[in-house]
């Protein structure tokens, strides 16, 4: 695998997570319980779809086959997505959602910390501008998984059942693969695997302070990041997301 | 034949640009808001470079568009937009005078402690937070606990 495949594949990685975690979020615009939390997820969901604007149109322009960032968004089939198989996971109840969204959040800020030294340019300025903008979406989420998990008995139950629901998606994050040895040689990106200690510390903090217990097993559900095995939830949402540029190609307005 | 139109100076460039308003918060100027990063003459071609608030930002195409309007209605004829993500933007670059605007407005300007100082309506001291989000990507959810009037705050970023 050369360098630039390697950074394609990694860049389509981060805009497909961003993507597709960004899509589900937006599924609560006008749902949320409260008019403050639809706002919150609405501009979550805003900053999640910018940054898919700036990963996958660097992906488009590095491949140089002529794809843009929406071209790669809405021109291509479940099995050539490669986001995290917990940003396609059904948003559930709210709690579920914020957990979910904690859970990436977490991991989301300790990879872009990261890729602020990136010794590719134009990767660390994507970076620097992400970082911002997912500080104020990781606060968010952790005050909102503490406010509920030491809730009321109801809102903690529903929390652990999400935290337990979720979890075994969580690995994922951590897995390694040809294309990340390629970055990390390169030091264009972390290996993944370097990140879980950061990681464990900052979740089971917060964690910690909702009162729910971190599952002990750590089975890992995989195939998302590789592409080899999505889950039945990304085929519909692609098919909400895709219908107007499959059915009316290139149509503008 | 010679051409006799005169180039116009950056800084001619730069008071236009001040008189073009942020489509959301009109009343503060795109450059109060900290956004054009640099103006410069390469040739006969006028250079803007531009930095986005937030990377999803829906103003952004807008602001491009108001910009080009703009300068194309000064006479300028070519004209390239650069976008430019770092350094990244912060509210650090708000002028002082958009600060000021900001507040007689009832938006209560970003405060580095992370929170506005006071009621951008009554001044009274005491508010609290009712949400990290708002009505824009830049802005938060407040309430003066004096006036108990809801207000937005300009986050820092």
């Amino acid at each position: 695998m050369t360098r630039d495949e390697a950074l394609v594949q990694g860049l389509v990685r981060l805009g497909d997570n961003t993507l597709i975690i960004g899509h589900r979020v937006s599924e609560w615009c006008g749902h949320s319980p409260v008019l403050e939390e639809d706002i919150a997820l609405a501009n979550i969901a805003l900053d999640m779809i910018g940054q898919t604007q700036l990963w996958l149109g660097l992906a488009g322009e590095i491949e140089g086959a002529g794809r843009d960032a929406d071209t790669l968004a809405f021109h291509r089939d479940a099995w050539d997505f490669r986001n995290l198989l917990l940003c396609e996971m059904p948003n559930g109840d709210f709690g579920r959602t914020m957990m979910r969204q904690f859970l990436f959040d977490a991991w989301h800020s300790i990879y872009l910390g990261r890729l602020l030294k990136s010794s590719d340019a134009r990767v660390a300025a994507i970076a620097e501008k992400a970082s911002k903008e997912v500080a104020y979406h990781l606060e968010r989420s952790a005050d909102t998984v503490v406010a509920l998990g030491d809730g009321t008995p109801e809102s903690h139950d529903r929390m652990q059942a999400a935290l337990d629901y979720l979890y075994p998606y969580v690995g994922e994050m951590f897995l390694s693969d040809e294309g990340d040895a390629v970055l990390a040689e390169a030091g264009i990106a972390p290996d993944p695997a370097s990140l879980r200690e950061e990681y464990d510390a900052l979740v089971g903090r917060v964690l910690d302070k909702a009162t729910l217990s971190v599952p002990e097993n750590r089975y890992a559900q995989k195939g998302g990041r590789t592409g080899t095995m999505h889950t039945e939830h990304l085929g519909h949402l692609l098919a909400q997301m895709q219908w107007l540029q499959r059915a009316y190609p290139d149509a503008t307005w | 034949m010679s051409q006799t139109v005169e180039q116009p100076s950056v800084e001619q460039i730069w008071d236009w640009l001040d008189a073009v308003p942020d489509p959301e918060i009109p009343v503060i100027s795109l450059v109060d808001l900290g956004i054009i990063r640099d103006v410069a003459w390469e040739g006969d071609r006028l250079v803007i470079t531009v930095t986005p608030t937030y990377s999803g930002c829906p103003a952004t195409s807008i602001i491009n568009l108001d910009i080009e309007t703009a300068l194309r209605g000064h006479g300028i004829e070519r004209l390239e937009l650069k976008r430019q993500l770092s350094p990244a933007w912060t509210t650090d670059w708000l002028s002082d005078k958009g600060r000021a605007r900001l507040e007689d407005y009832g938006i209560a300007p970003p405060q580095p402690a992370g929170g506005p100082d006071r009621c951008p309506r009554c001044h009274g001291p005491n508010v609290e937070r009712l949400s990290q989000f708002g009505s824009t990507p830049c802005k938060a959810q407040w309430r003066c606990t004096d006036c108990l009037e809801p207000f937005d705050y300009f986050k820092c970023i």
